[in-house]
């Protein structure tokens, strides 16, 4: 046994490259390695570079030709995106306008809440979260059903409001839509800020109020100046996710009334459905930028305010 | 996979995490502290004091309503006739409690097919993510290979691609595997996730190196390590993964209505969207109840990890 083992040991000093790079575990650690590599090749990048491909051809599944900037024009002089971006910034504005100040005040109060009952709010605002979108959308489809029939109509009745057509006003339709997106995401940033809230050194609440200040000072001299850091990166992350809004109007209106609800993904697949491989490829690869060009921005302010 | 219904590729909402990951570990033991904003001194001015606790009252009663209400509805709606829902949006049980409902919606609108559908799709997904994600963190962080660097670089890039734009070549791609319309179109390209492989990842490298270079130095192989002390070790964060995962999956919709387009592999988000508005109106509230009821079982057995997930991904984040 002990001269074979020594015989091996010294051949495979005499082992060609590939036969040691076995031994030495290469191939094990390619093994654990194939299914990342595979996974991320066939699933990861190669869509990727597809898409950029295809935003520069004609395609109809079994043939491809090259055709330039054809697609790109296409898309840009389709009347009906400046509609969608114009759509989009009002989605954007709205949803910071209720979106961005709610959960800060709702964290800010939880985190004033002692154990048991902070626990308990906790849950209660995050429950939304664990809700399945569809599910979530078609509820408040419910609630904004017309006339009688629908709860918020029922409930401003009792105020001796009229009744109104939420998804079916243009002016009504994206308010109403930003509601119930907010209902659905509100829960996680109220958790990631209650997180940051309770890292805050109590010791600046402590100095803040030994200078005489009150309440309200310390949130504002305080409180938020030190969470301006996780403000920002919600704030970019609403926005980005805001870009990226197709569920809900897909299933609420369907981008109408008027086209007033519909947004860039909306015309990505709509692109998509008819067969327009190549310039619902160019829309995402423009999308695809100007999501880029935010991170971008996301990237300088921040390190500015980390340095 | 992200939560995100729109990027059923590797990237999507967490492309920003990586771009700042400073850890905010510090001060988590403050969460147990008994002072905070307010403090004792705001409390002894009367005004103040009362100020405060009717804010939290009425907080309380807003949070409630927001947060319980809705899902005490579909509950309600779930169970009551349709007639009745219509009617009187805000009574509950008007025309008596009709359990039956659901019992009804699971055979004749088929929920029971679909609900099997999603277990299908969600369980899958998380099989093969913690597959890939496992395998290849311990490569990452354990193994390094030469070219472990690179591979490194090639998937973490990925976070930094908007999901969006890999959303027609991913169909396309599905169907020059001709694998469309079976459950790999889901499973596969939901298992590959850069953020979990990240989080595995780290998750390794806080493990003291020694411990790998003990086994090793006691002869075990790669694959012993990583059954015998790799699989045991992370079996805490591979949880929180495959939790969040697996109701990623569940709430997907985008995706699986475009890799699965046949009615009898539809999982209950897809369908529910597509069948909503020619079905009577009870039966499909019960169906929607029967969508959440699993998710949010999920959610308040394992709150701590959802709300720790959560509020970690938001410090990788910030």
């Amino acid at each position: 046994m002990t001269t074979t083992d020594a015989g091996s040991a010294r051949q495979s000093v005499w082992l060609p490259r590939p036969g040691r790079w076995v031994r030495g575990g290469g191939l094990t650690t390619l093994v654990f390695a194939a299914p990342m590599i595979i996974g991320f090749t066939v699933f990861g990048w190669w869509p990727i570079m597809r898409g950029v491909l295809l935003t520069f051809q004609s395609t109809n599944l079994i043939t491809s030709e090259w055709v330039g900037l054809q697609n790109i024009q296409n898309v840009l002089a389709d009347p009906l995106l400046w509609q969608a971006v114009r759509n989009t910034g009002l989605y954007a504005g709205i949803a910071i306008l209720i979106g961005f100040p709610i959960p800060l005040i709702a964290a800010a109060t939880i985190s004033e809440l002692r154990g048991g009952m902070r626990q308990f709010a906790s849950i209660l605002a995050f429950l939304p979260v664990v809700v399945p979108p569809v599910v979530a959308i078609l509820l408040w489809r419910r609630f904004y059903a017309p006339e009688s029939i629908g709860l918020i109509n029922t409930i401003i009745g009792w105020f001796g409001l009229d009744p109104v057509g939420w998804l079916m006003e243009p002016g009504w339709a994206m308010p109403a839509l930003v509601v119930a997106g907010v209902w659905m995401g509100a829960g996680s940033t109220i958790i990631i800020y209650l997180a940051a809230m309770v890292t805050i050194d109590r010791e600046l609440y402590d100095a803040a109020e030994v200078d005489g200040g009150g309440i309200f000072r310390k949130i504002w001299h305080i409180m938020l100046p030190q969470l301006r850091g996780t403000i920002l990166v919600m704030l970019l992350l609403q926005i980005i996710g805001v870009f990226q809004v197709f569920t809900e109007p897909y299933l609420l209106t369907g981008g109408g009334p008027e086209n007033r609800t519909l947004t860039l993904l909306m015309l990505v697949f709509r692109r998509f459905q008819s067969g327009d491989y190549g310039g619902a490829s160019a829309l995402s690869l423009l999308l695809a930028g100007a999501l880029a060009g935010l991170s971008w921005v996301y990237l300088q302010v921040t390190r500015r305010w980390a340095a | 996979m992200s939560a995100s219904t729109t990027s059923p590729g590797p990237a999507g909402r967490p492309a920003l995490a990586l771009l700042s990951l400073r850890r905010r570990r510090r001060k988590q033991e403050t969460l147990e502290a008994d002072r905070t904003l307010i403090s004792d001194n705001d409390l002894r001015v009367p005004g103040t004091r009362v100020a405060v606790r009717v804010w939290k009252s009425v907080f309380l009663v807003i949070l409630l309503l927001v947060g319980l209400y809705p899902l005490f509805w579909l509950t309600v709606a779930a169970t009551s006739t349709t007639q009745d829902t219509l009617r009187d949006p805000l009574g509950v049980w008007g025309e008596g409690f009709h359990p039956e409902n659901l019992v009804v919606a699971w055979n004749r609108i088929q929920i029971g097919l679909y609900t099997g559908n999603t277990f299908i799709m969600a369980l899958g997904t998380t099989f093969f993510m913690l597959v890939v994600s496992l395998t290849g963190a311990y490569v990452l962080a354990v193994l390094r290979p030469k070219y472990a660097k690179l591979l490194d670089v090639v998937v973490m890039a990925t976070l930094f691609v908007p999901g969006v734009i890999s959303l027609v070549p991913l169909y396309l791609t599905i169907i020059d595997l001709r694998i469309i319309d079976t459950w790999w179109a889901v499973w596969l390209p939901g298992a590959v996730s850069a953020f979990n492989v990240l989080i595995v990842k780290q998750y390794l490298l806080s493990i003291p190196g020694e411990l790998f270079e003990a086994a090793k130095i006691d002869g075990a192989g790669a694959f012993r390590v990583f059954w015998y002390i790799v699989m045991p070790m992370v079996r805490p964060i591979l949880g929180v993964v495959a939790l969040l995962t697996f109701i990623a999956s569940w709430r997907d919709f985008l995706w699986p209505l475009l890799a699965l387009p046949s009615p009898d592999r539809r999982p209950l988000s897809v369908a529910i969207a597509l069948t909503e508005r020619t079905t009577e109106l009870s039966l499909a509230m019960a169906g929607m109840l029967i969508a959440t009821v699993l998710p949010i079982v999920l959610f308040l057995v394992f709150q701590k990890q959802f709300l720790s997930g959560v509020s970690s991904t938001g410090s990788v984040k910030g």
